[in-house]
């Protein structure tokens, strides 16, 4: 039973691995032709069928180009920027619930790859750890631009940590849990978390932009200030690791908005289709549904990126330090005296 | 009315530089109104021509790549005046002038010809006042819809006379037309 788990868990983790890896590499696609898009261009369409090899062209040109190393003392921090950069983008999928479970052969499966009961500050975790990769990689580059940028990049995402917790606080008032097992199972049809706490949605959504780096926050790679931020002396694969963990790191903040307030994989009518088509099917189409919701988010990105230019610095930090977390306080008090009242009188 | 208030144009806005309230300030709305603007431009039609495939359109007054014209002859019109040259705004044109030897009157219809001539097609504005200038009607900008091909060396965008003089059996399509 045990080797079976360990099996299982370890094929699961293979197969969410490979997915994020695939999402990752079309979401540069996606940029591009989304980009396009909203400006009136088609966007690539050259390599393969309307540009579909486009970021297998793209990722060939990485290796292909040459492996530049600055002159730095730092020779180990600097190859560790990227590869922390990665793996915190990667860590964060293994507490996320994929779906609900499946039946195989008489074996229940779940579409989870751990479930801890302390999930959300794992993902808090994990995710202010994320800071490291941009600033030893920063760091290390032993360059002033990529120092401002890693400087910019972590008081940036600090204080806009302060406000994803404060919201979150609120959130799991409301759920008495911090398992996102359980918030997923909550939501149950379209008992989504957003209708409860639209603001909290809001701050929540918001800080997640400030934790990705994409603008209007993405003062981490102001071009027209810093060259390439974080990433100007990087070339070849570990720029293309610092890339690509910010788009796996989308897709992941993407996913964890849709789980934590979009109601995961939930849908209305899926009580239903488990008794007519039976649990298998529901369970999914759940999966499929999570998966649009998470590119539409996906999308929003994009969205917002092509839509308006980013913050100033100083913008940044008042929107920050006095917009969101006081926003995120009254969440915290409104919602503390609507879970009171509620259960005096209802 | 003082200077700073007259608006030539009418579109002339004062700009106020006054405090954002609370809602500006967390600019939710105005970015909601960006996504709605751009959203729209997500479902135009796109205004990308794919070149290869696809060609622009020409405009109807389009002046194309020169040519220096023979006669109905099969004689190249050009004298070597230098007009063309003196005219061009580019400095595009450069000629070596020959004097024609007897015996080459079929060639060449003027006593005096070009045995060089140049055009940098990489200075060439096709403004087509080489074409106004010439008292011989010799050098037109064609209607041909070829474009100038892409090279690699400078050198390449110099056409002589091999490219520009109108090929002979032109020529002769020309003169058979006309009998
Ligand atoms: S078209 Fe204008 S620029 Fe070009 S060669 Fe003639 S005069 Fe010069
Ligand atoms: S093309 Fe016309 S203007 Fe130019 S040199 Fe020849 S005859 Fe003179």
């Amino acid at each position: 039973m045990d080797s079976a788990l360990i099996i299982e868990k370890g094929i699961f983790i293979v197969v969410i691995f490979a997915i994020t890896m695939l999402m990752a590499m079309y979401s540069t696609l996606a940029e591009r032709k989304i980009a396009a898009w909203l400006q009136d261009r088609i966007g690539p369409n050259r390599a393969g069928k309307g540009g579909i090899l486009q970021p297998l062209a793209d990722g060939l040109k990485l290796f292909a180009k040459e492996e530049f190393m600055p002159d730095t003392p730092n020779k180990f921090l600097f190859i560790l920027g990227p590869a922390i950069s990665m793996t915190m983008a990667l860590l964060t999928s293994a507490v996320l619930p994929w779906g609900d479970k499946l039946e195989i052969a008489g074996h229940t499966v779940i579409l989870q790859a751990t479930d801890i009961d302390v999930a959300m500050l794992y993902v808090f975790a994990v995710l202010s750890v994320g800071v490291y990769g941009i600033m030893i990689g920063g760091w290390a580059s032993n360059n002033k631009y990529s120092l401002m940028a890693a400087l910019r990049a972590s008081s940036q995402l600090i204080s806009y940590e302060v406000a994803m917790g404060l919201s979150i606080v609120a959130l799991i008032m409301m759920s008495g849990t911090m398992s996102l097992r359980e918030i997923a199972a909550q939501q149950e049809g379209m008992n989504w978390n957003v209708f409860y706490q639209p603001l909290g949605f809001i701050i929540f959504l918001v800080c997640s932009f400030a934790e990705t780096n994409r603008t209007p926050f993405d003062l981490a790679e102001c071009e027209a200030e810093l060259i390439g931020g974080h990433h100007t002396e990087y070339s070849s694969m570990k720029m293309g690791f610092y890339l690509f963990g910010e788009y796996a790191a989308m897709f992941i903040s993407s996913a964890i908005l849709a789980i934590l307030y979009f109601g995961a994989y939930n849908y209305p009518g899926m009580s239903w289709v488990a008794e007519n088509w039976g649990a298998n099917m529901a369970n999914i189409l759940g999966i499929v549904v999570l998966f649009i919701k998470i590119c539409f988010f996906i999308f929003f990105y994009m969205w917002v990126r092509w839509t308006i230019p980013r913050f100033r610095y100083d913008q940044l930090m008042n929107l920050g330090w006095k917009m969101l977390i006081p926003l995120a306080i009254a969440n915290i008090v409104l919602t503390g005296v609507i879970i009171i009242i509620a259960d005096k009188y209802l | 009315m003082s200077l700073d208030t007259i608006s030539l144009s009418g579109r002339k806005k004062e700009v106020s530089n006054k405090k954002m309230n609370f809602w500006e300030s967390i600019y939710l709305v105005a970015i909601l109104k960006g996504l709605m603007i751009t959203i729209k431009h997500l479902f135009k039609r796109k205004v990308t021509i794919k070149y290869p495939e696809q060609i622009r359109e020409f405009s109807p007054v389009y002046r194309g790549q020169h040519m220096l014209k023979r006669d109905e002859k099969g004689r190249e019109n050009c004298t070597a005046c230098g007009m063309c040259a003196v005219a061009c705004p580019a400095e595009a044109i450069t000629m070596t002038a020959a004097e024609r030897k007897p015996g080459e009157e079929h060639l060449y219809r003027e006593e005096k010809y070009a045995s060089v001539y140049e055009i940098n097609m990489l200075r060439c504005i096709f403004c087509g006042l080489c074409e106004e200038a010439c008292p011989k009607d010799a050098i037109y900008l064609t209607e041909s819809k070829v474009i100038v091909k892409s090279a690699s060396h400078r050198e390449d965008f110099i056409y002589g006379k091999d490219k520009l003089v109108m090929p002979l059996e032109m020529a002769i399509k020309n003169s058979k037309s006309l009998n």
